[in-house]
């Protein structure tokens, strides 16, 4: 039958042009196609991985930043305490320091107070006696103006000192 | 809403014209004379086997007597050497003309339809460019400028996401590589995939192209028996020549008890012959299959004018409607029979060369 029986023009065509069509397609078609498809697919998946690290990174990073403020915040809290703390410190020696100066203060003060009379007593003493004194003489002189009473007196005074002797 | 209408609205014209314009032919016959309709008998075998064969030009349309065709060039060598002329010069079918002692055989000869010399009806070396073979050619070119275009666009940007031709065709190319060609062939697969991709792509592009009715589609290519046997022998040479030795050790001495293989080799012949049955089978599948689908859309419409001539118009009017409905319907299906023809070519010349790359099993 004619329908199975292959012309040879049409054999020739065929073996001619497929054989050209495959080594053409074969050198410059397919193994374009299929490689950069290839490339293409691990590019994807490598970015996919890549974006993966990153945000896992990222996620690192802010719980890092997180924790970071954290510590900062307790840091600062400390240090507020702290800071309270020797404020109170400090306020509370200052009184203490100015408590004793004014102790000092004061008892230096009694001190000179204390001299001052005791140097004023001394002077008025002394001013006394003198006066005292010179009221005597003059009173002693008055009496002793004649021999026997300054013999009388003499007497008198040496009794005075015997008996005392005594 | 009312775009949905007008859409409707649309179909129905559509297809009203189409049933008319296929009655028509059946209205024009009509007012012929009685002796005019009996030469118009509709002959149903020299229609549909004027359509799926070869020609030396490409025949559109035959309007008041008159052919519409494409001339082509015809190249043979005959006694006098190479002759080259255009296939309008030996006149068209039912009128044809001698031409530089070549002329065209009529039917009833030996090689009808074909090239002969006049002096001997001997056929010269014929190499003309058929319809067939201008579809070959178109068609290669077509596949190169789709395929090249494709990888350029890869190797440009390959960073992109496809787009256009690159994005309908990557999916195919993938799932054929990846899903067919490695896991059949195995890890020689590099050597033989741009065949089989290239085959593929052929077949297909060819199968489809078949299904459209008209220039420069409509050639019966993958339908031809030269076609497919050439696909065939080089699915056999790939398979036989790369195959390995544990390959022919299996063919010529299977493990299979010994009564099998002496003093007669049953087994080895049985495995001989089916080296040849194999590809056999390949070539006569694809051009069965695509032959019958040509065959099956060319018989439902010559049904209307059988129809029509017989029992007249009406008759044939409304057989027109079932069949253009039928026609449709198989022409839908032919559209899934060119993929999964392709395919099958495809999957088992990769499974019969995957076949013949067999490792020696080294376990007991």
């Amino acid at each position: 039958m004619d329908l199975l029986t292959p012309d040879f023009g049409l054999l020739f065509w065929m073996v001619l042009s497929f054989s050209i069509l495959a080594l053409i397609l074969g050198k410059f078609g397919w193994p374009v196609i299929v490689s950069m498809i290839e490339e293409r697919g691990n590019y994807i998946e490598e970015s996919l991985k890549k974006a993966d690290e990153a945000n896992a990174a990222l996620a690192n990073i802010k719980a890092e930043g997180e924790k970071l403020l954290a510590e900062t915040k307790n840091e600062r809290l400390e240090m507020l305490k702290e800071a309270s703390e020797q404020k109170n410190r400090m306020i509370a020696e200052a009184q203490a320091q100015a408590n004793i100066e004014a102790a000092k203060i004061i008892e230096r003060g009694n001190e000179s107070v204390q001299l001052e009379k005791d140097n004023a007593v001394k002077e008025i003493r002394s001013q006394v006696a003198e006066l005292s004194v010179k009221i005597a003489e003059k009173i002693i002189r008055g009496e002793l103006k004649d021999a026997k009473a300054q013999d009388d007196m003499i007497t008198k005074l040496l009794d005075e000192i015997n008996i005392a002797k005594s | 809403m009312s775009q949905f209408k007008i859409t409707k609205a649309k179909l129905v014209a559509t297809i009203l014209a189409l049933f008319v314009s296929f009655s028509l032919p059946t209205f024009a016959s009509e007012g012929l004379t009685p002796e005019k309709q009996e030469k118009e008998e509709v002959d149903m075998k020299k229609l549909i086997f004027g359509h799926i064969s070869d020609a030396y030009d490409w025949h559109i349309t035959t309007i008041d007597g008159h052919h519409i065709s494409i001339p082509l060039l015809c190249i043979v060598k005959g006694q006098n050497g190479w002759d080259l002329f255009c296939s309008s010069k030996l006149g068209h079918e039912g009128h044809y003309t001698e031409y530089n002692g070549y002329r065209i055989a009529e039917e009833g000869e030996p090689n009808a339809g074909k090239i002969i010399e006049v002096s001997t009806g001997e056929r010269p070396l014929d190499i003309s460019i058929t319809k067939n073979v201008l579809s070959l050619l178109m068609s290669c070119a077509l596949l190169l400028i789709i395929f090249l275009s494709i990888a350029n666009k890869y190797k440009k940007n390959n960073r992109t996401r496809p787009t256009g031709i690159q994005a309908l065709l990557e999916p195919l190319i993938i799932s054929l590589h990846d899903d067919i060609i490695k896991p059949s062939i195995g890890k020689n697969y590099k050597k033989f995939s741009s065949y089989l991709l290239t085959a593929f792509f052929f077949i297909f592009l060819n199968n489809l192209l078949g299904i459209i009715p008209i220039f420069p589609g409509g050639a019966n290519l993958t339908g031809n028996i030269a076609i497919t046997l050439v696909l065939a022998v080089i699915t056999f040479l790939l398979t036989n020549i790369f195959g390995t030795k544990e390959y022919w050790k299996e063919i010529f001495w299977p493990e299979v008890p010994a009564w099998l293989k002496v003093p007669i080799p049953i087994m080895p012949f049985i495995e001989l012959i089916g080296i040849f049955t194999k590809p056999f089978a390949l070539c006569i599948r694809l051009f069965a299959n695509m032959f019958a689908g040509h065959v099956m859309v060319l018989v439902l419409i010559g049904l209307i004018f059988v129809f029509s001539s017989t029992l007249g118009t009406i008759v044939g009017g409304a057989v027109s409607v079932f069949s253009v409905l039928l026609v449709v319907f198989m022409s839908l299906l032919e559209c899934l029979v060119c993929f999964i023809q392709a395919y099958v070519f495809t999957m088992l010349s990769a499974i019969f060369i995957g076949l013949a790359q067999v490792e020696p099993h080294h376990s007991k």
